[in-house]
């Protein structure tokens, strides 16, 4: 069978495709990473040598076929290639979310019963040794950075060098039996599996084959013609089924760089040293970068503002079009030229953006604002539609035809229907194989034909084929008086302002909406310190009366433009409250990928959001929060509630006709 | 004081305590007629970390700034890796191995983060002036060697995102965090902590902690700290001397410091649990 998938010329696995890299690509740069302030770097050559030393060395330490081997760490190239090294030796990486509590690691470690882990340094280790009692299947741990691991015992520890070394000296011994392994491979094994962040629930395994990866990674390559000269910056957490595919799948398909930041927090300063061809970010991302870029502009001289200010009009009238390829007058040229010199390119420079050929956001609905912001400097920023159930890819935008209201077309080779309840179902090679250990899950999510329920309300527009989506399909709900309610849409346009991080709405089955808010503390820091406001806490800002103004401000901004929408109109924020914490991951309240877990916030702050319907006018209230070492406490704080105007929505209906 | 033999001891933790890196015999020190510090003998053994501790105007930072060589005293000796030392200026103490942070930040505020640590090597350099102003060569080669040391330091340290900043942009925590990167450069044998905790949060005395520990666990390098926080002081160190008006009224493993009445009485008020 393997001589046969050979002999049909077909790349079926990630190693057989990372020895193609070597063989043709040799020279090329596979992977780069800061580290002692130099890009280091690695050929296609050197990283096949380095995986196979370490599957050698995965061989040498008892890794059998079928095996899991979790990796727990933040995006090294010595992580991508233990998950390629699992892959060669027959095993299946699982990459584990690295700033989960030990308590989650447990779950998964246990779920998919891995027998080794590939972790980062001695906070993951220790993390993981916490909870090994209760994991049975656990054998050995293999630690990349051996600082402060020397008292360890290491009758079951090994570091990560050496694993290399061992599988280098057993070469002669090891070397057939890892052919024949790899040979194996082909499109119905296993490449990875993924844990989804689980907005509700438990996390479910999903597991994703060498046909969904390899397919899926073909087609959109070929969507946005990627080739082998693109470089990206892998910064997202690698538990992500998007970088698994932009950093391995994609990689490995156009043998493209890879650049590892030094560290978290030199994220920016590395984007711009590599300036990425090929860039992909979280909404939130986007939001930040542009919060800080108006921060700074803020501090900025009179004349540099005002240019700033008359140059940001112009790309924001003529930048979307020129970038679509639409017709634009030559006066307008001639400003978005004179712009691009002074304004757009330096800012694009600063932002790492300079080389951006094509550029995605997606996980969530991105505020119409910040998307054109990006978009009117000339940065080819596409929406797409995608899970990890579907190895990513279900729509995209296509260039040209880019707009911030859908999430584009159906990506290559994927069928889209919409059923009766306007629920978004999909079909694709990239559909995912089963959920590990969950036949129920796996039933009621794909279909016997292979249709997959996303989850998500939406409709495909009769004239453009665009999907969009509404909300998600649970969340989208109706008021008393039966209009529609559909939270995101409001929070979306709550989250655009700088000041506001995150937003939260209720109404479901109610006569009115209400809104929790949590404040931008870098933002509202600046603002503050500008306006002379002192303060020592978050939850003392977050309180302050002038910065409850500004919100307020904020808010009924969002009434009157959600009140244009006459389907939409009865989502008007009635009252609203500032938490006195930032919603977290560690408190259960967000998904690891930063999305908000609406039951669990509703549960928890039930009493906040009784006092906002009853009326009250403040409410003091006491929260259980954890620590990032899973320590517990608490704070508590009195709350101001807040009214904020509404809009008539007839008479505005009435002033619009 | 009784656990602890003459050549070395083995820690709670399994680490091995070598023979003595610095004896203080009998200090006596004075400023006119001011007895700062009143014949104090202590050790500092090799791999130790070692704290001095005391209430305000104990003399503990005298203490340190003799065995930093910045104070000589009118009494006593000073032996270091066997051998008696003359009075010294600072830099030749430097010279010998001893490196020091200070309680009230003492970096260059102008200059970068890098810069202030490359400053740590200064004794490691060999090129004069005038080979560095020409540069290419000798120089060139020289500085890409200490940079590449630097750089670990950085890396060890987790600062690698302020490198290019300057030091008077950064708060006090990582300032404290970049003057102990200086000292670490240049590669010390003994490193003198000048309340290296002081006026942090609780998180970054955690980090602080962390990286103590961790240098000492890493290079070997020997620490001695005065430190006035009592649960780090007492986490951290391996032996503690206490001196309270320039006496010394206790020296022992932490617990056994802890419980000795003179030095409740003196400095913790109450007995802790």
């Amino acid at each position: 069978m393997a001589q046969s998938s050979q002999a049909a010329g077909g790349l079926q696995s990630i190693p057989a495709l990372l020895h193609r890299n070597a063989t043709e690509f040799g020279s090329r740069p596979a992977y780069r990473e800061k580290e002692f302030g130099i890009w280091q770097s690695w050929t296609w050559k050197d990283t096949e040598v380095q995986i196979t030393n370490l599957a050698l060395g995965l061989i040498n330490l008892g890794v059998n076929e079928g095996d899991f081997i979790a990796i727990i760490g933040r995006n090294r190239p010595y992580f991508y290639w233990s998950m390629v090294a699992a892959q060669a030796v027959g095993a299946v990486p699982v990459p584990l979310y690295q700033d989960s509590a030990a308590e989650e690691m447990a779950y998964v470690l246990d779920h998919c019963g891995a027998r080794f882990v590939i972790a980062e340094d001695q906070e993951q280790v220790d993390k993981v040794i916490d909870v090994q009692d209760r994991l049975h299947q656990f054998e050995h741990m293999i630690y990349l950075d051996p600082r402060g691991m020397r008292k360890y015992d290491h009758s079951r520890l090994h570091e990560f060098s050496h694993i290399q070394e061992q599988g280098h000296a057993a070469r002669d011994e090891f070397t057939p039996e890892l052919q024949r392994r790899s040979a194996k491979l082909d499109y119905d094994s296993t490449c990875v599996m993924l844990y989804t962040s689980g907005t509700t629930g438990k996390p479910k395994g999903v597991v994703l084959s060498n046909r969904n990866v390899i397919e899926s990674a073909k087609n959109s390559s070929e969507f946005d013609h990627l080739g082998g000269n693109e470089e990206i910056l892998a910064y997202l957490p690698m538990a992500w089924v998007g970088d698994f595919i932009f950093s391995v799948g994609q990689a490995y398909w156009c043998a493209f760089c890879v650049n590892c930041p030094e560290s978290p927090e030199t994220m920016n300063a590395d984007l711009r040293e590599i300036g990425p061809t090929y860039y992909f970010a979280p909404p939130r991302v986007f939001e930040t970068q542009l919060t800080n870029v108006m921060i700074r502009m803020e501090d900025a001289g009179k004349f540099k503002k005002a240019l700033f200010d008359k140059y940001m009009a112009v790309a924001k009238r003529v930048g979307p079009k020129i970038l679509d390829g639409k017709p634009v007058s030559l006066g307008d040229r001639i400003s978005y030229a004179l712009g691009d010199l002074f304004i757009y390119g330096p800012l694009k420079n600063t932002m790492g953006m300079s080389r951006v050929r094509v550029g995605y956001t997606a996980g969530e609905a991105i505020g119409p604002e910040i998307f054109e912001f990006y978009r009117s400097l000339g940065i080819n920023l596409k929406q797409l539609y995608g899970q990890t159930e579907a190895t990513v890819f279900i729509t995209q935008q296509p260039d040209g035809e880019v707009r911030n209201d859908t999430v584009g077309v159906p990506s290559p080779g994927v069928e889209l229907r919409i059923d009766d309840n306007g629920e978004v179902h999909y079909r694709s090679p990239g559909v995912f194989e089963y959920y590990y250990k969950n036949p129920e899950s796996t039933a009621s999510t794909k279909d016997a034909e292979g249709w997959v329920a996303t989850g998500d309300a939406g409709f495909i527009e009769p004239d453009t084929g665009h999907l969009r989506i509404i909300d998600r399909a649970k969340d989208v709900g109706k008021m008393a008086d039966g209009s529609l309610f559909a939270p995101k849409y409001v929070e979306n346009k709550l989250k655009f302002f700088p000041n506001i991080l995150e937003a939260v709405l209720f109404g479901n089955g109610r006569d009115k909406c209400m809104a929790f808010i949590n404040i931008d503390m870098s933002a509202v820091g600046n603002w503050a310190e500008r306006n002379n406001i002192a303060y020592s806490s978050y939850q003392e800002l977050a309180g302050h009366p002038r910065v409850l103004e500004a919100i307020k401000d904020h808010v009924e901004e969002v009434n009157r433009s959600v009140a244009e929408d006459e389907m939409l109109s009865g989502c008007q924020v009635h009252r609203f409250l500032v938490l006195h914490k930032e919603l977290d991951a560690d408190d259960g309240e967000m998904t690891r990928t930063r999305k908000v877990r609406r039951r669990i916030v509703e549960e928890k702050f039930d009493d906040l959001i009784q006092a906002l319907y009853a009326g009250k006018d403040e409410i003091f209230t006491t929260t259980e929060v954890t620590y990032e070492d899973g320590r517990k406490g608490s704070i508590s704080a009195t709350l101001k509630l807040i009214d904020a105007a509404i809009q008539p929505v007839k008479t505005q209906k009435v002033a619009a006709e | 004081m009784t656990v602890q033999k003459e050549e070395g001891y083995v820690t709670a933790d399994g680490r091995k305590i070598g023979g003595t890196l610095m004896e203080m015999k009998n200090i006596t020190l004075r400023f006119g007629g001011v007895k700062a510090i009143t014949d104090i003998s202590f050790d500092i053994k090799e791999g130790e970390i070692r704290a001095i501790i005391g209430p305000n105007g104990a003399g503990k930072s005298s203490m340190l700034n003799v065995i930093s060589g910045f104070y000589v005293p009118q009494e006593g000796e000073v032996w270091f890796r066997g051998a008696k030392r003359p009075p010294m200026k600072p830099y030749e103490v430097a010279q010998q191995g001893i490196a020091r942070t200070f309680q009230n930040i003492a970096l260059f505020e102008g200059m970068s983060v890098l810069d202030n640590v490359m400053t740590g090597r200064l004794n490691n350099m060999k090129t004069n002036m005038f080979q560095q102003a020409i540069w290419k060569g000798k120089a060139e080669k020289e500085e890409v060697e200490n940079r590449e040391v630097v750089e670990k330091i950085i890396d060890f340290l987790e600062i690698q995102s302020i490198r290019k900043t300057p030091v008077a942009r950064l708060p006090y925590g990582l300032k404290k965090r970049v003057e102990l990167a200086r000292a670490l450069a240049a590669e010390p044998k003994l490193l003198l902590l000048d309340e290296p905790m002081a006026g942090m949060n609780v998180e970054e005395k955690e980090d602080m902690s962390r990286f103590i520990l961790d240098v000492n666990d890493e290079f070997g390098t020997t620490i001695a700290l005065i430190e006035h926080d009592m649960g780090v002081v007492m986490d951290l160190s391996d032996r503690v001397v206490v001196m309270d008006y320039g006496k010394k009224i206790g020296d022992g493993p932490p617990d056994e410091v802890r419980n000795n009445q003179d030095v409740i009485d003196a400095y913790l008020g109450v007995a802790h649990d």
